[in-house]
């Protein structure tokens, strides 16, 4: 329930940082200007450098979690222990999620002002907006819900875990549209 | 091939493909996306040949089980991508990146080609090593290198720094193949 709230309340302060133009817009130019931001949009191979870096991240990641999750849905390695299953692909998402958080930001830095916009739906605000909200949503069921179930040994909760193991997918696929959707902007 | 990529680059497909405003937007993003399936589980196949990854699992059980996903994935792999080709074809074929990614690609095959043929004929006496011997994890880890280059340069395919249209350095004509002496 405390976690409902939480996530309520992030959501909701989202929402509210795209219609206030005293918070959001002058955040997207001061990121825009940041010696970094200033540093790659005036490059031209460190956007297309990071950007690639993005993408081995999304490889990385994507596996990771995928393994997992086609596990919890009895595919693949759909009879390895869980646990040690969970632990090994743990490594390998964390890297990958600390390769795409990382050059995440930076892309962001380079081109923050194409994500404010009084156009909200014809602009990359939009897919932006949806795909941090996704990635909110995928990272606390990733780090709450999933975790915990992984872990769990309780026959109840293993009847979760193939529901569990979709909504995880979904909730990437999620993220991974609306990284996609950014790039036609 | 030049005449070749030339003709394909008339026929109403491609033409149908490169002026769609939402196909050739869906088969890229599909070639993207399947990257987390190919690359994904070529990756973590290649961990497990290293010895850091899934060390308690047979390294055969590994391959059997994640085969199959690897494939799909790798099918349509090909085909999204031989439709990328097909949308835009005298471009992408004089596309010094595209040609890198072609040599980094059958670097791959030859390399899981030595792999199938040499160390993994041998799989029993190694199958449940928790570090596999050198022979394969050296598989391993080029396949890691190669398939990291490949997303690389299937990215960079998208910047037109080295379009023919473009003055180039006298080594990359030759390398791309573009006729810029006749301009």
């Amino acid at each position: 329930m405390k976690r409902a709230v939480l996530l309520l309340a992030v959501v909701s302060s989202a929402c509210a940082g795209r219609v206030n133009d005293e918070l959001w817009r002058p955040f997207a130019e001061w990121s825009y200007a940041t010696r970094i931001g200033t540093m790659i949009h005036e490059s031209t191979w460190l956007f297309a450098a990071i950007e690639s870096l993005h993408l081995l991240g999304l490889a990385a990641m994507g596996g990771a979690i995928l393994l997992v999750d086609f596990r919890l849905l009895g595919l693949g390695l759909g009879d390895e222990p869980l646990r040690d299953l969970a632990r090994d692909a743990q490594q390998v998402l964390l890297a990958g999620l600390a390769l795409m958080l990382a050059t995440g930001a930076l892309l962001y830095l380079s081109e923050a002002t194409k994500f404010y916009s009084d156009d909200f739906w014809g602009s990359a605000e939009f897919p932006f907006i949806y795909k941090m909200l996704f990635l909110l949503l995928a990272l606390l069921f990733t780090f709450t819900v999933r975790r915990r179930a992984l872990a769990s040994t309780t026959p109840a909760a293993r009847g979760m875990l193939p529901l569990i193991g979709l909504t995880s997918m979904l909730l990437w696929l999620g993220v991974a549209v609306g990284g996609r959707g950014i790039g036609f902007y | 091939m030049s005449a070749m990529v030339e003709w394909l680059a008339g026929t109403s497909g491609s033409i149908a493909l490169h002026e769609s405003q939402y196909m050739y937007v869906l088969v890229e993003s599909v070639h993207v996306l399947t990257l987390c399936l190919f690359v994904g589980f070529s990756a973590l196949l290649d961990l497990r040949l290293l010895g850091w990854l899934l060390r308690r699992v047979p390294v055969s059980k590994v391959v059997a089980r994640l085969m199959p996903w690897t494939v799909a994935g790798f099918v349509v792999m090909i085909v999204s991508g031989a439709l990328l080709f097909y949308a835009i074809p005298v471009r992408s074929y004089h596309s010094i990146f595209f040609r890198i990614k072609v040599v980094l690609l059958v670097l791959a095959g030859v390399n899981a080609w030595v792999f199938h043929g040499g160390i993994w004929r041998r799989r029993t006496s190694w199958d449940m090593d928790r570090v596999p011997p050198a022979r394969a994890r050296v598989a391993g880890a080029v396949s890691l290198v190669l398939w990291a280059a490949i997303i690389v340069a299937g990215r960079l395919i998208a910047y037109n720094w080295f379009d023919c249209d473009h003055p180039l350095p006298r080594v990359v004509v030759t390398l791309t193949g573009c006729a810029q002496e006749s301009q």
